[in-house]
C-alpha cells in the first residue's frame, strides 16, 4: 500500500457543518485535517468587483441541475464566506413536520426546545444580534412599510453583521471585504488553527474508503488555484473518524461515489433534497406611490430607488409562521437583494408584450433596476429533490474555470409545493401591488428551473432507516465512524434561512463525534468551550502548488 | 456576428453605425452586444468559448429552418440568424428557450453570458466599466464606488419602525 498521511479526525468541507466539528475535536485534543475545494481568502481579498476571476467567482459556485439550481460558497468558510447573514431560528412548527411521509420527518429528540441551548452557543459564538429598526436598510423598510399598509407585519432580521463595520455595500455575496460579516473565518476556523487543525483550501474529496483496520481512506485531488478544472494532484489521509460537511449538493455525491469501497449506503442517501421551498418575486416600485402611499422618504429627495444599497435581507414578513396553519401553507417572505449577474436574468417585465425575460420589454424594468425590490419566499417544498449517478469529480462537472457547473439534481416541484409558491406569490402581490405601489412578478421557473441557496436534506437524520440516512447523533446508517453535519442533515425546509439550524444542529452533534471518536481510540474530550472572536480573517497558512508545479500562496486574479 | 444578434435579441440596444447588420437597432441605448457580451462569451475563464462556432452554426440553421417554414427571403449576405427581422429573432429565441425545446439550456447558457454581460461587463473590472460608461450598468442606474474602488453608502435606512412586528416573536428577536 502506498504511503499517506494519518490524522484522527477528517472534515471534508468547512462551512457550517465542517467548521463546528473541526474547532470542538481541535480543541478537544484530536488531530484534525480538513479539506476544502475552495480557496482560502481573507478580506483584502474579497473584491469589490463582478470581473470573471474576482472573489465573486472564486469564491461561488452556481451548480446547475434538471429543474433545480444551487448556489454555495467555495472556499474555506464555504456559505458563511458568501452568505448574507440573516439568521432567524426555526420556528417550533417546523421540527413537528411530516412533509408527505404521514409521519414526523424530525429526530423525536430534537424539538426546538432541544435546540436552543445549541442555538444559543452559536448566536454567542459568531456572534448573532438582534436588529432593531435603525438596522433595516432601505429596501428591508419599504418591504415593511407595505406590509403595514396591507395590514400585516413586519420584523427586523437578526443577523450575524457587525453592524460598526459594515458599509452597506452589497458585495457580502463576494465576501466582506470589512471583516463586517461575521463569518467562520472570524471564529470557528482560526480557533480551530489554533488548536492544530490543518486546512487545506483547493482540496476536492472524491471518495471514501475503508481501511483493513476499519479506518477510512479519503481520496482528494489538488485543484488549480484558478482553473478549477485542472487537477495538480492527488492523495490520500487516513482518519479514524470522517466528518462529510461538503454541502447538500455535495455531500451525497461523495457517499455515493464511495459506496464502490464502503459499501451500500442507506437508501436516503441522495434523496429527499430540499430546496428550503425557496422562490423569487421581483417588484418593480412605482416612486411616486412609495413617496404618496407608504411616506418614505430618504431625505435626499428620493423615495427609495436603493436596490444597490444595504447588505442582503433585513426585514421579514412571519404573518404565516404560524403552526395552526396546514403544512405546505406556511412559509416567510424576506427582503432581499440579489447582486446583478445573478439577480436579473429571471425577474419578468410585467405586461410584457413579447418575452417577459429578455428582449426589449426586460430592457425597459432594467433602467429601473434601482427602484426594484425582491421578495424571497421560504416556505415548505416536499423533499422531491433526487440526485442522479455520480459525475467522475467532485458533484458536477465544471463548465468554466470558476463558479459554474453542472450536477445531477433532478428536481420537480410537486403540487405541494406548488401550492405553497402560489400562496405565497398571491400573498406578494396582495402586499406589494396594493395601492399602486409596483408591479410585481415571480422569476420565472421555465428558464432553468427553480434555484435555491439552502441547499438541504439530501442526506437526512430521522428516527426511520428507510427515509433517513442518519440517525439521530447524525451518524451515517451502517457506516460508523462516518458523520454528516451539514444541511444536508437537516430533515426539510425550514421555512426561514437554514444557517443558523444547520449550526446549532452541527454544536449538537459535537459530543456524539466526541464519543465515538474516543470508541475509536482517539484521546479527545468534549470540553464545550466556545471559539474567541476574532477581529480580521486571516490568510492561508499552508503553501499550494499550482498547475506548474511552482508554490503559490492563492494569487488574487 | 450571429452571436452578436443573438446577444442583442436578449438585451437590445441601438446600432453602433448605421451599417450595422448585427444590432438589429430595436430600442434606445447601448445593449448586450455594447456591453461586452461577445467579450465574455469568447473570455477563456468563461469556458464557453470552444463551443461558439458551434453555436452560431446552430443558430443560423434554426434561422434558416425558420425562414423557410416562414417561405421568408433571407439576405444571402449576412449569416441567416443576422438576416432575420428583429421581430422574427424574437419570436425564433423564444422558441429555443422554451421549455421543452431539446436544445433549450444552450440558448439559456448563451442568454445567461449576454444578460451578464449587461449587467455586471463581467470581462472587466467593475470599476473600469463605470469608468467607461459601460452602458448596462449605466442603464441600470449603478452608483460609482467611493474614490478608493470601494462601495460605501453610510446613508442606508429610513431609520424608525415601519411596522409592527409579529405578536409570537420571541424576545431574542425570533419566529416563536
Ligand atoms: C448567496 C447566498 C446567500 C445566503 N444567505 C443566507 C442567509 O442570509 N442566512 C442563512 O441562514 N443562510 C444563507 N445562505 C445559505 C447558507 O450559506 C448555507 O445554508 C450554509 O452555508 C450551509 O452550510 P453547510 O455546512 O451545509 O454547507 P456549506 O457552507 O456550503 O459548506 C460546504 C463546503 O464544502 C465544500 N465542498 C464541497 N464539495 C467538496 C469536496 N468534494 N471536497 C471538499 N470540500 C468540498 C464547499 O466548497 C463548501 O465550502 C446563503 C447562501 C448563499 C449562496
Amino acid at each position: 500500500m502506498t504511503a499517506h498521511e494519518r490524522t484522527d479526525v477528517l472534515v471534508i468541507g468547512s462551512g457550517f457543518g465542517g467548521a463546528i466539528p473541526a474547532y470542538h475535536l481541535a480543541a478537544g485534543g484530536a488531530s484534525v485535517v480538513v479539506l476544502e475545494r475552495g480557496p482560502w481568502l481573507s478580506a483584502d481579498e474579497f473584491d469589490h468587483d463582478f470581473k470573471f476571476g474576482s472573489s465573486s467567482t472564486r469564491a461561488f459556485e452556481f451548480t446547475m441541475g434538471e429543474g433545480m439550481n444551487v448556489l454555495g460558497g467555495n472556499c474555506v468558510g464555504g456559505g458563511s464566506v458568501v452568505y448574507f447573514a440573516a439568521m432567524p431560528r426555526a420556528p417550533r412548527f417546523v421540527f413537528e413536520r411530516q412533509g408527505s411521509l404521514g409521519r414526523r420527518m424530525w429526530p423525536k429528540s430534537i424539538t426546538r426546545e432541544a435546540l436552543d441551548p445549541w442555538y444559543d452557543r452559536v448566536a454567542q459564538a459568531l456572534p448573532i444580534t438582534q436588529s432593531t429598526w435603525d438596522d433595516v436598510t432601505y429596501s428591508g423598510g419599504v418591504f415593511a412599510a407595505a406590509c403595514d399598509h396591507a395590514g400585516r407585519t413586519a420584523n427586523p432580521v437578526a443577523a450575524a453583521i457587525d453592524t460598526d463595520l459594515c458599509t452597506n455595500c452589497n458585495w457580502m455575496m463576494s465576501g466582506c471585504k470589512f471583516d463586517a460579516k461575521r463569518s467562520l473565518l472570524l471564529n470557528y476556523l482560526p480557533a480551530a488553527v489554533d488548536h492544530g487543525a490543518q486546512i487545506r483550501p483547493l482540496h476536492e474529496v472524491q471518495r471514501i474508503e475503508r481501511s483493513s483496520e476499519g479506518a477510512y481512506l479519503v481520496h482528494y485531488t489538488v485543484v488549480d488555484p484558478v482553473d478549477y478544472r485542472v487537477q495538480v494532484d492527488v492523495g490520500v489521509i487516513e482518519a479514524k473518524i470522517v466528518v462529510v460537511a461538503a454541502g447538500a449538493a455535495a455531500t451525497p455525491v461523495i457517499l455515493q461515489r464511495s459506496e464502490e469501497t464502503l459499501g451500500a449506503m442507506p437508501p436516503a442517501v441522495g434523496r429527499y433534497f430540499s430546496g428550503n421551498g425557496e422562490r423569487l418575486n421581483t417588484a418593480i416600485l412605482n416612486e411616486d406611490r412609495v413617496r404618496d402611499v407608504l411616506g418614505l422618504d430618504r431625505g435626499d429627495g428620493l423615495a427609495y430607488a436603493a436596490n444597490q444599497i444595504g447588505r442582503g435581507p433585513s426585514a421579514a414578513s412571519w404573518d404565516r409562521l404560524d403552526g395552526s396553519l396546514p403544512e405546505f401553507s406556511r412559509y416567510s417572505l424576506e427582503q432581499l437583494y440579489f447582486p446583478p449577474g445573478f439577480g436579473t436574468i429571471l425577474a419578468q417585465a410585467p405586461d410584457a408584450d413579447g418575452p417577459s425575460w429578455f428582449g426589449p420589454d426586460k430592457k425597459e424594468i432594467l433602467r429601473r433596476w434601482q427602484s426594484w425590490l425582491t421578495i424571497f419566499i421560504m416556505s415548505e417544498d416536499d423533499n422531491e429533490g433526487v440526485f442522479g449517478p455520480p459525475p467522475e469529480t467532485g458533484n458536477a462537472d465544471r463548465i468554466s474555470m470558476q463558479m459554474l457547473s453542472r450536477g445531477n439534481l433532478r428536481y420537480e416541484p410537486t403540487a405541494n409545493t406548488r401550492h405553497g409558491w402560489a400562496l405565497a406569490d398571491a400573498d406578494i402581490r396582495d402586499i406589494m401591488e396594493r395601492d399602486g405601489l409596483s408591479r410585481v412578478l415571480p422569476w420565472t421557473n421555465e428558464v432553468i428551473g427553480a434555484y435555491t441557496v439552502h441547499p438541504l436534506a439530501s442526506c437526512r437524520m430521522g428516527d426511520d432507516p428507510e427515509t433517513s440516512a442518519l440517525d439521530d447523533t447524525n451518524e451515517l446508517r451502517d457506516h460508523p465512524g462516518i458523520f454528516v453535519t451539514d444541511g444536508s442533515a437537516v430533515p426539510g425546509a425550514l421555512t426561514v434561512n437554514p444557517a443558523f439550524t444547520i449550526a446549532a444542529i452541527a454544536e449538537r452533534a459535537v459530543p456524539n463525534i466526541v464519543r465515538a471518536a474516543q470508541a475509536r481510540g482517539v484521546d479527545v474530550r468534549y470540553r464545550g468551550s466556545l471559539p474567541p472572536p476574532a477581529r480580521i480573517s486571516r490568510k492561508a497558512p499552508v503553501p499550494l502548488t499550482g498547475r506548474d508545479g511552482q508554490p503559490v500562496t492563492v494569487p488574487s486574479v | 456576428m450571429t452571436l452578436e444578434a443573438y446577444a442583442d435579441t436578449i438585451i437590445p440596444g441601438e446600432k453602433r453605425d448605421p451599417t450595422d447588420r448585427a444590432v438589429a437597432g430595436a430600442v434606445s441605448g447601448g445593449g448586450a452586444v455594447a456591453s461586452g457580451a461577445v467579450e465574455l462569451m469568447l473570455s477563456p475563464e468563461g469556458g464557453l468559448a470552444g463551443t461558439l462556432d458551434s453555436l452560431a452554426e446552430g443558430l443560423n440553421e434554426h434561422a434558416r429552418d425558420y425562414g423557410a417554414r416562414l417561405g421568408l427571403d433571407l439576405d444571402p449576405a449576412v449569416p441567416p440568424f443576422v438576416a432575420l427581422a428583429f421581430t422574427d429573432r424574437i419570436t425564433l429565441a423564444q422558441e429555443l428557450l422554451a421549455p421543452g425545446h431539446p436544445e433549450q439550456e444552450l440558448w439559456v447558457a448563451l442568454a445567461m453570458f449576454t444578460t451578464m454581460a449587461w449587467d455586471t461587463g463581467a470581462h472587466m473590472s467593475t470599476t473600469d466599466a463605470l469608468a467607461s460608461g459601460h452602458p448596462g450598468l449605466t442603464t441600470m442606474g449603478f452608483m460609482p464606488p467611493e474614490p478608493d474602488g470601494s462601495w460605501r453608502f453610510p446613508r442606508f435606512s429610513y431609520g424608525r419602525a415601519l411596522a409592527a412586528t409579529h405578536p409570537r416573536t420571541t424576545p431574542r428577536g425570533d419566529p416563536q
